[in-house]
């Protein structure tokens, strides 16, 4: 059938026109679009991995800043802990010391108050020997041979009131 | 665009489709028969001249140059110099024959000899107009590329269609068939295949100068292509493929001493690329065939009266339109199927040994 006879002239032309259109194509047109499409999809995946890895590394940066702020938080809490109890120790402390110095003064006081008592006492004593003899003296004016003896008998006699 | 709009244009394509002139007014002046056979076949085979229509009698045809190399050496003239049986420096048409409608001339003995003929025929004219005009369109789009940054900015309009439908055909088809790593080897190839047949299929579907040449319909265009999707699988067949050819993995009685499983492969790789051939003609050729029997019977029933001829033009109107809505979806799908099967057969051929 003819239909199914491929013509001579039409074969020759066909390979010809198919040929250079490739030919044109191929140097021309097609590498140029594929290439500069798959180009395009190259940065388009690019940007967006590019796009990933910003978010990745924002999301980071705000668990660095949660993290720092939590420290931050952490430690300013310790350090007013610490202030605290460096406070209430000082005050014991002071307290402490202070407690002492009250302690040795009150101390010094009563050693001082007792050798004043007892300076008292003496000088009292010899105030009372003196008035004693002053009065004995007055008493006994006549029989007074010897103050030393007299005195003696007037310590005598205090000591045993 | 609204889905009448739609319609419209298929109607349009239905109604504009080369009405056939002579059948009318056969029917109209002579009440001869319609020789649906001869509408068929006129339309849808080459012609010398480009037939656009018949206007009260008068063939209205675009005159096409004719190279003919005879035993009286070169010949370059015009088609219309051999119209209404003209004869022409010793060649005419013959009438009828081995050689109906070629350029013959005659021997010493008188018997019909058909020279070398390389006209510019009513097909070669459309190949030649479809290769610049895709040429225009690939370029076109290629333009745009040079022009402008592809990493700045997207392409719209024309270039964006195409740009969408290259990738498409790239990525869907080239690249999962031949393979990832060598796909880029045939690519253009296989882009210009599927583009060329695809505007050769639409333009056929058009009825009207430029479109109108049955082109991806005829064998000889087809076996073209198939022969380029030959040469492309096995020019560069990898090794393993040609050892599975020629030395395949079968036991030694079945490939040798006597090449059963090589004939078998042979075969094989003949009847790849004939395939492809075949399946592309002939559904174009159906196809076309199919709209013209349909508007053909409008010509038909005008003998049995206004009634019956006026619904079955309705009739054959509805089904034309069907018919060139499928064709339509033909025109795609043959141009895919061609692209994939050459992709995949060549993806076959460059495989390696696993």
């Amino acid at each position: 059938m003819d239909l199914m006879l491929p013509d001579t002239g039409l074969l020759f032309w066909m390979t010809v026109i198919f040929g250079l259109v490739l030919f044109i194509l191929t140097k021309f047109g097609f590498p140029l679009i594929t290439g500069m499409v798959d180009k395009r999809n190259k940065r388009i995946n690019d940007s967006l991995e590019a796009a990933r890895t910003a978010e990745e590394a924002i999301a980071h940066l705000k668990e660095e800043q949660d993290r720092i702020v939590a420290e931050t938080r952490a430690e300013q809490s310790r350090l007013m802990q610490e202030a605290a109890a460096e406070r209430d120790r000082m005050i014991a402390q002071a307290q402490d010391q202070a407690r002492v110095e009250a302690q040795k003064i009150m101390e010094d006081a009563k050693v001082r108050i007792n050798h004043e008592k007892e300076l008292a006492m003496k000088e009292l004593r010899n105030e009372v020997a003196k008035m004693s003899l002053a009065i004995a003296e007055k008493v006994v004016r006549k029989d007074l041979s010897s103050d030393s003896s007299q005195k003696e008998l007037v310590d005598k006699l205090i000591d045993q009131l | 665009m609204r889905w009448w709009k739609v319609i419209l244009l298929i109607l349009l394509l239905v109604v504009c489709r080369e009405i056939p002139g002579q059948a009318r007014n056969d029917v109209e002046q002579t009440g001869h028969d319609v020789d649906v056979a001869e509408i068929l076949f006129g339309h849808t085979s080459d012609g010398y001249g480009w037939h656009i229509t018949t206007w009260k009698g008068h063939h209205v045809t675009i005159p096409l140059p004719c190279i003919v190399h005879s035993s009286t050496g070169w010949h370059v003239f015009m088609s219309s110099e051999l119209e209404h049986g003209h004869e022409y420096e010793g060649l005419f048409i013959a009438e009828e024959g081995r050689y109906e409608d070629k350029i013959v001339e005659r021997g010493a003995d008188g018997e019909l000899i058909r020279p070398f003929d390389i006209s510019i025929t009513k097909n070669v004219a459309s190949l030649m107009i479809i290769g610049v005009l895709l040429v225009l369109i690939i370029l076109g789009t290629a333009r745009w590329y040079r022009r402008h940054d592809a990493t700045e900015a997207a392409p719209g309009g024309l270039t964006g269609l195409m740009e969408m439908m290259i990738m498409m055909v790239n990525d869907e088809i080239i690249k999962p068939s031949v393979g990832e790593k060598e796909y880029r080897k045939y690519a253009p190839y296989l882009l210009t295949a599927f583009f060329f047949i695809f505007l050769c299929n639409l333009l056929g579907l058009v009825p009207f100068f430029p479109g109108g040449a049955n082109v991806t319909g005829n064998i000889a265009v087809t076996l073209v292509l198939a022969m380029f999707t030959f040469f492309a699988i096995n020019l560069f067949g990898s090794k393993h493929y040609w050892k599975e050819i020629l030395w395949p993995d079968v036991p030694l009685f079945l490939k040798f001493p006597i090449p059963i499983m090589q004939t078998i492969e042979l075969f094989g790789v003949i009847s790849k690329p004939f395939s492809l051939m075949v399946r592309l003609f002939a559904n174009i050729m159906a196809g076309h065939m199919m709209v013209l029997g349909l508007v053909s019977v409008i010509f038909v029933t005008v003998k049995l009266g206004p009634v019956i001829n006026g619904s079955m033009t309705v009739i054959a109107m509805l089904f034309g339109l069907v018919i060139n809505a499928l064709e339509l979806l033909v025109a795609f799908i043959q141009a895919y199927v061609f692209t994939m099967l050459s992709a995949v057969f060549i993806g076959m051929s460059r495989q390696e040994e696993h």
